[in-house]
């Protein structure tokens, strides 16, 4: 479990978790079972957490469901090289990624993301920049269904 | 030669293709070309080669997987 580390102390990292899933999932649950699994838990001082989760309106449409197609060999590919790279970037002692695929409905959570490091920042900065990584490069993407059809979204939001 | 190409998302549906095998292409953009039919590009197609990012103008070699997609949307 030891690796070299790219920061000044030894650093023990966990072995990171990227997770796609087409089944609901609890974010919650998920992030607190993690944890609680860690061998590392004891080392955590901080954690940070983003969950993205479904709206019902979009560009002042309603949404009343959504499907969201990724590109399956990519993603898992792409959602584990974030992970590795976030750990070249900030001593984060664990990591999760989790996004939903398939049939979505409003209030359903389709991101989950939780950093584990021993101070606050590094949780933080990781987190921050594994969402906005995870947004903009990882290919998934979302065909909404709106009262006059399906509509595929084509940009996200800026933040 | 063989190269397998993939389309996603709104790109599959307004190509009408979601995975064709091609016989000989030296860039991307060829791939594109020959996969398609020449049907018209959108300025903002993404394009992966064996699950990496990559550009129109990246060389393709046997074996190879080309991807098509819209700007990604997740999150």
């Amino acid at each position: 479990m030891a690796m070299k580390s790219p920061f000044s102390h030894p650093l023990l990292v966990a072995d990171m978790a990227a997770i796609i899933s087409e089944d609901y999932f609890e974010p919650w649950h998920l992030i607190s079972e993690h944890q609680q699994k860690s061998e590392l838990a004891k080392q955590f001082g901080a954690t940070a957490t983003f969950v993205g989760s479904m709206r019902d309106f979009n560009d002042d449409a309603d949404v009343s469901e959504m499907l969201l197609e990724h590109y399956p060999e990519m993603t898992k590919r792409y959602l584990e090289k974030l992970e590795h790279d976030a750990k070249q970037q900030w001593p984060i002692i664990d990591c999760l990624i989790a996004h939903r695929v398939g049939h979505i409905k409003p209030a359903d959570a389709i991101v989950v993301i939780a950093c584990w490091s021993a101070h606050r920042r590094a949780a933080l900065d990781a987190c921050n920049w594994l969402i906005e990584q995870l947004k903009f490069n990882a290919p998934f993407w979302k065909k909404e269904s709106r009262p006059d059809g399906n509509v595929w979204v084509e940009h996200n939001t800026a933040g | 030669m063989s190269i397998q190409v993939k389309f996603f998302a709104s790109l599959r549906e307004q190509v009408g293709l979601s995975d064709i095998t091609i016989e000989q292409a030296s860039t991307a953009a060829e791939v594109w070309d020959l996969a398609t039919d020449k049907q018209q590009q959108p300025d903002n197609v993404l394009v992966a080669i064996n699950l990496e990012y990559a550009k129109l103008n990246s060389s393709v070699n046997d074996g190879d997987e080309v991807a098509f997609f819209p700007p990604v949307t997740g999150g």
